[in-house]
């Protein structure tokens, strides 16, 4: 009885950072609250690099957070604590081990006796509908069935409380739904010995179609923006129109800037994108080619962001860092769901190759304030050619070494595809000459 | 190792007929017998070794080659002790790692053959009078010349268990024991058991030079091909180091079909990538004891009892997670621990300095360094003529998947293949026709290392991707032109890890090479590794160390002056991936 006192976890003012090689901290959660009750299927909703997955970390007691505290049946989080079973993205099976050994060997942690392993891990095996595959090895499997696996042996433990970390990601679009339904109507018929569910997921239609809860995450750090009550009836219809609003909603929420980005100097964001800013490694296909889409029949240059996804065969996390580049770059604009191609935009949709990378140089340069700043070096020395560490450690000032690597790649790329400047990988230097 | 046992079937895998059975017992029988064979005389004193003289009678190989077998085994059950432990302790912690890895990297470029010398006189006063004793030093060398790059390996699986699997089995709550079996050692497996494979082929040059060994006065032979052939040499026997090679080529075929084969073809289930590769290896042997029954009947309940064991490690403290800051950065205590080393180090500084100064002059030290030279030298010109022959042979041959399957395991088979025991045929050559000692001693150096060229290239031009060929044959790119701009660089990188390889092995080989025997004529030619050896015949202790020293430092410095920047060089430039 005391026990339901408490939430099944309850998360208070959590702060996660990593530190950097300069001494320096990088917040990648802040101030997170979070309650899971009994019953609960909870999705964490962001784009890659929101912190989402490091708080399912936190929750799973695999690594601890920097201020906050995280509680789970009101006791604090030290360690791994029993009752808490994870399912992974690329679904964590010991390759060396039967489909058997694999589930059983949560079990065999908790020392339980032999007989008692065997029967509840067949058990779980049959629950989850792998019957016949107990002594096949993972390598034999198919994606939805090593992801079955996968869920057998967190269920096997009984735990509580169920943590999943982008579980259908790996998986292609059938198979994805096959396992999403399954795992529903287990649920709903309550077939499982789980209390409350944590789903991370960049797949918005994913979190609506299983959340009863859908929290919003912001990049940079990540912060929980909104908190989405889900209560369509199940089995939801993903054509019924308020799950289509929903959707849209959430979209919309997923493309406002995040309060940070707001409240930074004006002189930060107009007229360019500065230097400290970083950027998704896009390559100029992609743009071009979500450019051209758009700007084709029957879109004409305004595209609501599901939509275009949806025909495009694009994940959230496939197409935001694509538009927001193209936001970047002033070919497009980014409004309340929709994408709408700015007049250059149009332009660079229906020019030809040279007039494309003319119109690519001038945004490149104009709005992309690193691009301009290597140009500008490289104009103003007498030899026309300079390190890429002159740049890589000026931006590290602003971002951790990988995102600064990474920034630095897709300006490279841009820059090469604009013809705005030179590299040379074997020598990494920048120059002017291009042969 | 609780995988080796065929999972308990649920569905009801058919279980083979007796016949498998029966082939079962002979094979566990035999080895019960082998073991017990060859290990009766290791308690008897070292003087009745002397009085009896080694015969040349063939009869007698089999057990000779018996004993050899045994001290390989106890040496790679030793170096598999020194890897799980060594290995373990510098990959699990931040502070050992910052030394132990570097004293890997040396010891690895300590030329054994040298070491030999120096531990057998303390091995023999660990146990005064008994063959015990100098059986543990042979051990020793061949343990030396196979933990390191096998500890290696290990640390580097350690490093890189894929995240995932770690969470996995830290969320599942497994204990550090239960870890360690369950995660650590499966996915380190496959690359262990290839440095394993690595190592034993390694480990026959040095069982054979191990077994017989003079320093100074203290003379020991221990029944074993490598003494057989040691006497053969002084007796000038040529028909025996005949039959001495003859049995070494059976007791390697058989080595590598009784246990490699099955270790490679078990050890296929622990690749970490899903995806279904190739034709998986195979081996009879496993085969057998896969579907024999009473093969499950014995390792059934010792796989139990080894999973019983990981109730006894409990997730406790270590499971619980470092507070946030990850770094154990830890102020003073990092400091005492930066202090010890550096005073250990400085103490044994202290120790090689004295050791030598008491012993050893300045231009002892200068003719060391110039003998070295002259060693470098033959080394750097052996290793080009070896590539110029190798290389475009090796392609060739691997450009063609039917004759590189063929000549692939045998290039493996031969860089196995102790070279010493070829080394008389071509000493008695020299003596007979009086050719120029320092020209005609040094291709008994590459003898056996060149082998390592040329199955690396193999690989390397079997690896080449068909749209590669297709298009060059497309753009009608031939001759030297195909030779610049494809066939070479394809296999670049797998050509400098070949050379690395060989380059190591002969700088070790030159101990042996650069001085040799046939009778009572002693060739010599001049250089590092035949300082050594006359060091060593003269009982020398200071100018064998010295001599080490000074070899140990001509190969790091080659190593980290030209070979790894140029591997690091043909990784990022040429690495088709």
């Amino acid at each position: 009885m005391q026990k339901d006192a408490y939430p099944l976890l309850e998360i208070r003012n959590v702060r996660k950072s990593f530190p950097r090689p300069d001494g320096g901290a990088l917040l990648v959660l802040d101030d997170i609250d979070l309650t899971l009750r009994d019953g609960e299927v909870v999705g964490l909703l962001g784009r890659s690099g929101s912190g989402k997955s490091t708080l399912l970390r936190l929750i799973a007691g695999l690594s601890r957070p920097a201020g906050g505290s995280v509680n789970y049946l009101g006791q604090v989080v030290h360690g791994p604590p029993p009752g808490i079973a994870m399912v992974f993205q690329g679904f964590a099976l010991f390759p060396w081990l039967t489909v058997l050994e694999n589930v059983e060997i949560g079990l065999e942690a908790l020392k339980l006796p032999r007989d008692e392993i065997r029967r509840r891990s067949l058990a779980a095996i049959d629950l989850i509908g792998l019957d016949g595959f107990e002594s096949a090895y993972p390598r034999e499997l198919s994606g939805g069935m090593r992801q079955r696996v996968g869920f057998a042996r967190a269920l096997v433990v009984h735990p509580n409380i169920l943590l999943m970390d982008e579980p259908f990601s790996a998986l292609d679009v059938l198979t994805a739904e096959t396992l999403r339904t399954d795992f529903l109507d287990l649920w709903s018929e309550g077939q499982l010995p789980i209390k409350g569910v944590i789903l991370v997921t960049h797949n918005i239609e994913e979190a609506v179609l299983m959340c009863d809860r859908v929290l919003v995450f912001s990049t940079n750090p990540g912060q929980i923006v909104t908190d989405i009550k889900v209560d369509l009836p199940h089995p939801r219809d993903r054509l019924d129109p308020s799950f289509r609003d929903l959707v849209e909603r959430i979209y919309s929420e997923m493309t406002a800037r995040p309060a940070t980005e707001r409240a930074a100097p004006r002189a930060e964001r107009f007229p360019g994108v500065g230097i400290g800013t970083i950027m998704p490694q896009v390559s100029t296909n992609s743009l071009s080619g979500l450019l051209e889409a758009i700007a084709g029949a029957p879109y004409d240059g305004k595209a609501g962001l599901p939509v275009i996804a949806a025909a495009l065969h694009m994940t959230v996390d496939d197409l935001f860092p694509i538009a927001e580049t193209l936001q970047m770059l002033r070919f497009a604009e980014i409004e309340g769901g929709d994408i709408v191609l700015t007049s250059e935009g149009n332009a660079f949709a229906s020019a030809a190759v040279d007039d494309r990378k003319r119109l690519f140089s001038q945004h490149l340069l104009m709005h992309i304030d690193l691009a301009a700043h290597i140009r500008r070096v490289l104009d103003e020395r007498p030899s026309h050619r300079a390190p890429r560490s002159r740049f890589s450690d000026e931006i590290e000032d602003y971002m951790s070494p990988e995102a600064a690597d990474q920034t630095l790649r897709a300006v490279t790329d841009w820059g090469r595809y604009a013809e705005a400047f030179a590299y040379d990988d074997q020598t990494g230097m920048f120059s002017l000459e291009n042969p | 190792m609780t995988q080796q046992i065929a999972p308990i079937s649920v569905g009801g895998v058919l279980r083979a007929p007796l016949y498998w059975d029966v082939v079962a017992i002979i094979l566990v029988l035999g080895v019960l017998a082998f073991f017990a064979n060859a290990s009766r005389d290791l308690m008897l004193p070292l003087a009745e070794l002397g009085r009896h003289p080694l015969s040349l009678d063939p009869a007698n190989l089999p057990g000779f080659a018996m004993r050899t077998t045994l001290r390989m085994l106890a040496a790679m059950a030793l170096s598999l002790l020194f890897t799980f432990t060594y290995a373990t302790w510098a990959a699990k912690s931040r502070r050992a790692e910052v030394i132990l890895i570097p004293l890997l990297d040396i010891l690895q470029s300590v030329p054994i053959l040298g070491f030999i010398s120096v531990t057998v006189v303390y091995f023999m006063s660990l146990a005064p009078g008994l063959v015990l004793g100098a059986e543990f030093a042979a051990v020793f060398a061949i343990f030396t010349s196979q933990a390191w790059n096998m500890a290696f390996s290990f640390y580097q699986s350690l490093r890189t268990v894929p995240d995932e699997l770690v969470e996995a089995s830290r969320n599942f709550r497994f204990g550090a024991w239960m870890r360690f079996w369950r995660l650590d050692v499966p996915f380190a497996m496959p690359a262990l058991v290839w440095n394993m494979m690595m190592s034993m082929s390694g480990g026959w040059f040095f069982v054979v030079a191990s077994e017989a060994i003079s320093v100074g006065d203290t003379t020991v032979i221990l029944p074993g091909i490598g003494s057989y052939i040691a006497t053969a040499i002084a007796q000038r026997d040529l028909a025996a180091v005949g039959y001495a090679i003859g049995a070494m080529l059976v007791v390697i075929l058989i080595y590598d079909q009784l246990l490699f084969r099955p270790l490679v073809a078990w050890a296929d289930r622990f690749r970490f990538e899903h995806e279904m590769g190739a034709e998986p290896p195979r081996s009879w042997v496993l085969t057998i004891l896969r579907r024999s029954r009473l093969a499950a009947w014995f390792f059934g309940p010792l796989g139990e009892a080894w999973r019983w064991s990981y109730r006894f490690s409990s997730p406790g403290q270590k499971s619980k997670t470092v507070a946030s800051g990850e770094i154990d950065t830890g102020g003073w205590r990092q400091w005492i621990w930066l202090a010890t080393v550096v005073l250990l180090a400085l103490l044994a500084f202290y120790e090689v300095a004295l050791f030598v100064m008491q012993g050893v002059s300045l231009a002892e030290v200068s003719k060391a360094a110039m003998s070295g030279l002259a060693t470098m030298a033959r080394v750097f010109i052996l290793i080009a003529i070896a590539s110029a022959i190798w290389v475009p042979i090796g392609v060739w041959i691997g450009l063609r998947p039917n004759l590189a399957r063929v000549a692939q395991p045998v290039a493996q088979f031969l860089a196995a293949f102790p070279a010493n025991l070829l080394f008389p045929i071509a000493v008695s050559g020299i003596v007979v026709l009086r050719l120029d000692l320092n020209i005609w001693l040094s291709p008994l150096m590459i003898l056996g290392t060149q082998w390592y060229i040329l199955f690396n290239v193999i690989a390397g031009a079997s690896a080449v991707p068909s749209e590669l060929r297709y298009i060059s044959s497309n753009l009608h790119i031939r001759g030297w032109l195909w030779w610049r701009r494809i066939g070479l660089p394809a296999v670049f990188p797998f050509y400098v890890t070949g050379a690395i390889t060989a380059s190591g092995g002969s700088w070790n080989a030159s101990i042996v090479a650069e001085a040799a025997s046939w009778g009572q004529d002693k060739l010599q030619a001049y250089g590092l590794g035949a300082y050594i050896a006359e060091a060593t015949a003269a009982g020398d202790f200071h100018r064998i160390v010295l001599g080490i020293a000074v070899m140990s430092a001509f190969v790091i410095v080659i190593n980290r002056t030209f070979w790894r920047p140029l591997y690091y060089y043909a990784e990022r430039k040429f690495r088709l991936s």
